[in-house]
């Protein structure tokens, strides 16, 4: 029997101990209260002691949190849609406004956060072009996004630890347009490539055909002064030899023509039987 | 050893570990566990047999279950991990691989984290999974500095470069590393232009990239490293891909043209310059030949005129009649004695071709000999008449 009531006894302290103490991780923040009111928010991650039922103690996630808003519209300074995605990220600072500003409650605070980070979304965002917005001006914006929403988060018991812009899109129609942008644009090269490679390809076959009719004309100059200038010797040779005897010569050059002449027996001759050749084929008669 | 050893040098049992680089020994990781139970309960083993009787087993039992309790403080720590301790929630080390024990719960816990193992985030595609592969345009898709839209594919590859801090500080680090990398790489992409981006920026983006990852990553103190971003691909977006391929087709068909006209030209002139050789040559086949010929016939006219001079009346009247025969003999000949008074003759010259060609086809004997020709009575009679003689080929 008495180890019966040694058992209850030890179950008894147990339960005693374990309502009077109560530990506080690394990735919590911790509020106790009694009686419903706040005394102490101040703790380190370890153990703590409070008293059974007098004191309760809530516990919040201290670790850095995501607000993931959907993607929304805003508009620009020149009046164009554009679609941002973004997220914030928040942690809790002060555990006593978080618990009294948002009840404590993480999608609450999400909530809350939204609607302030959109507004500085479209006030930021009307001030800038689709430009600024893409290229130039995101870490401006995001030093701008976090400047603005932080003293309405330190209400909420809420730092902003960073905003990030994700994505900014163009709308689907506008997207398009964009796409035909581009195609237009890739037509552009695409001609100035080939009309560029058609130019070379005529120069080239143009200085060809030119370094063809230029090497065909001095080849014909050549040809003809060579042939000149053995027309020319020939000539001399002939006027030198013939020079001699200028009577013989056109006795003996007109014996060969005609020889050469009529040689072929479809030629035909009719002659009178007076001339030389025949002097004794007449008198002969 | 012994179960009492008085604690010689009390050095804290984890730190003094740490020091060695082998796994632990069982027998110092049992006394360090003495020394902690000893820490706590003050009294430690000795004590126990003081009370009565009747609670020596219980005692007994009480002692066993501690002991038991205190095995299940035992926990091992693969090569590559690391445990993160924590008692009663605050941190209180980071363990190292090996054997390690600490006080069992609900006073201690120990999370594992994998600090070796390097995993990756894919944005903007999905290289497996349960629609398999593919790209996902919602992340994939981004605009450029010169608003143009790319199509980007990342991998990034990351560790745990700090376990207490990937434990403690972000909630869910991989999706933050994820939407990190996705406004990171926006950042980064949304001040260059496409070109940049599709062609020689590749490198240079995808170090950038990594830095600011990296920067924001550090910022949250989310104890990650990024090892390495991939830039898997970055391409047009499908809507246009065909007339960015028909651009580089275009660079190409610049190529080929100016190839084919080279191809050309590398034809054309050689020819002509084959063509011009040609012609000068034959030019010069002509020079020379004209000059041989003249040369030649000079000589022969030359040597010929010595020996006219020597007699000039017997050579002249042979050579004219040599000729005289070698030209009549040859050709057909009509002899036509035209001393008459009848100035109209009839000479059907076309009819006495024929006959004679076709005759000195077959037989040129005949033909050759030009005193038959007037015998032949066809001619003969024609030749009556008289009238002053005409050479026909001259009408």
């Amino acid at each position: 029997m008495g180890q019966n009531k040694i058992l209850i006894g030890v179950g008894a302290l147990f339960f005693l101990v374990s309502a009077c103490v109560f530990t506080v991780s690394e990735t919590e923040r911790a509020i106790k209260f009694r009686l419903g009111e706040v005394i102490s928010t101040d703790f380190d991650p370890g153990l703590h002691f409070k008293l059974p039922f007098i004191n309760n103690v809530k516990k919040f996630d201290s670790r850095i949190l995501t607000m993931d808003s959907k993607p929304e519209r805003f508009l620009t300074s020149e009046k164009k849609n554009v679609i941002v995605d973004s997220f914030v990220k928040w942690k809790i600072a002060d555990v006593k406004t978080y618990y009294t500003a948002v009840a404590g409650d993480t999608s609450q605070a999400n909530v809350r956060l939204d609607q302030i980070i959109k507004d500085a979304f479209r006030s930021e965002f009307s001030k800038r072009t689709i430009k600024q917005l893409v290229s130039s001006d995101r870490t401006a914006i995001r030093t701008a996004l976090i400047t603005l929403s932080t003293p309405i988060a330190v209400k909420l018991g809420i730092e902003i630890v960073d905003v990030q812009v994700k994505r900014i899109d163009l709308p689907n129609e506008v997207s398009s347009s964009v796409y035909r942008r581009m195609e237009a644009e890739r037509e552009r090269v695409a001609r100035e490539f080939r009309s560029q490679g058609k130019e070379a390809a005529e120069r080239i076959r143009a200085d060809a055909d030119k370094q063809r009719q230029i090497i065909m004309a001095n080849a014909f100059r050549d040809a003809e002064m060579l042939r000149g200038s053995g027309d020319a010797t020939a000539a001399d040779i002939y006027a030198k030899a013939y020079g001699d005897d200028v009577e013989f010569y056109t006795f003996y050059r007109s014996m060969n023509a005609y020889q050469r002449t009529f040689r072929k027996p479809g030629d035909m001759l009719v002659v009178e039987p007076d001339s030389d050749f025949f002097k004794y084929f007449k008198k002969q008669k | 050893m012994s179960w009492n050893e008085p604690g010689g040098d009390k050095k804290d049992p984890w730190s003094g570990r740490k020091d060695e680089n082998g796994p632990p020994d069982l027998d110092e990781v049992i006394r360090s566990f003495q020394e902690k139970l000893g820490g706590i309960f003050g009294g430690g083993s000795d004590g126990g047999d003081s009370e009565g009787g009747s609670l020596k087993g219980l005692g007994f039992l009480a002692a066993g279950a501690a002991v038991l309790w205190g095995l299940s403080g035992f926990y091992i720590v693969d090569e590559g991990t690391r445990g993160v301790e924590t008692r009663f929630g605050a941190y209180s080390d980071t363990t190292q691989p090996g054997l390690n024990w600490r006080f069992p719960s609900p006073i201690d816990q120990v999370q594992i984290v994998d600090v070796k193992n390097v995993q990756v985030v894919e944005v903007g595609y999905r290289s497996g999974g349960r629609q398999g592969a593919g790209s996902v345009p919602r992340e994939a898709l981004m605009l450029t500095k010169d608003e143009n839209i790319v199509d980007v594919r990342l991998a990034v590859q990351y560790q745990v470069k700090d376990a207490k801090n990937y434990v403690f500080n972000v909630l869910n680090p991989t999706a933050t590393l994820k939407q990190v990398t996705e406004s990171a790489e926006r950042g980064v992409i949304g001040h260059s232009t496409m070109d940049f981006v599709l062609t020689e920026g590749r490198s240079e983006i995808v170090a950038e990239i990594q830095t600011e990852i990296q920067k924001v990553m550090d910022s949250y103190q989310s104890g990650i490293l990024i090892t390495t971003v991939n830039l898997q691909d970055a391409q047009p977006p499908e809507q246009v891909q065909g007339a960015f391929e028909d651009a580089i087709k275009a660079r190409e068909d610049e190529q080929r043209y100016i190839n084919e006209a080279e191809a050309y030209s590398n034809e054309v002139v050689p020819v002509a310059r084959g063509a011009a050789s040609r012609k000068t040559q034959e030019a010069e086949a002509y020079k020379e030949s004209i000059i041989a010929k003249a040369t030649g016939e000079v000589s022969r006219f030359t040597q010929l005129l010595t020996e006219y001079k020597k007699a000039p009346v017997v050579t002249r009247q042979r050579m004219y009649l040599e000729s005289m025969e070698n030209v009549l003999s040859n050709t057909s000949t009509v002899m036509v004695d035209v001393k008459g008074s009848n100035n109209m003759l009839y000479l059907p010259l076309d009819k006495l071709g024929n006959r004679s060609v076709n005759t000195a086809a077959s037989n040129n004997a005949n033909i050759q000999q030009p005193s038959s020709i007037p015998q032949k009575p066809s001619i003969n009679n024609s030749s009556r008449t008289t009238a002053r003689g005409r050479d026909v080929r001259g009408r």
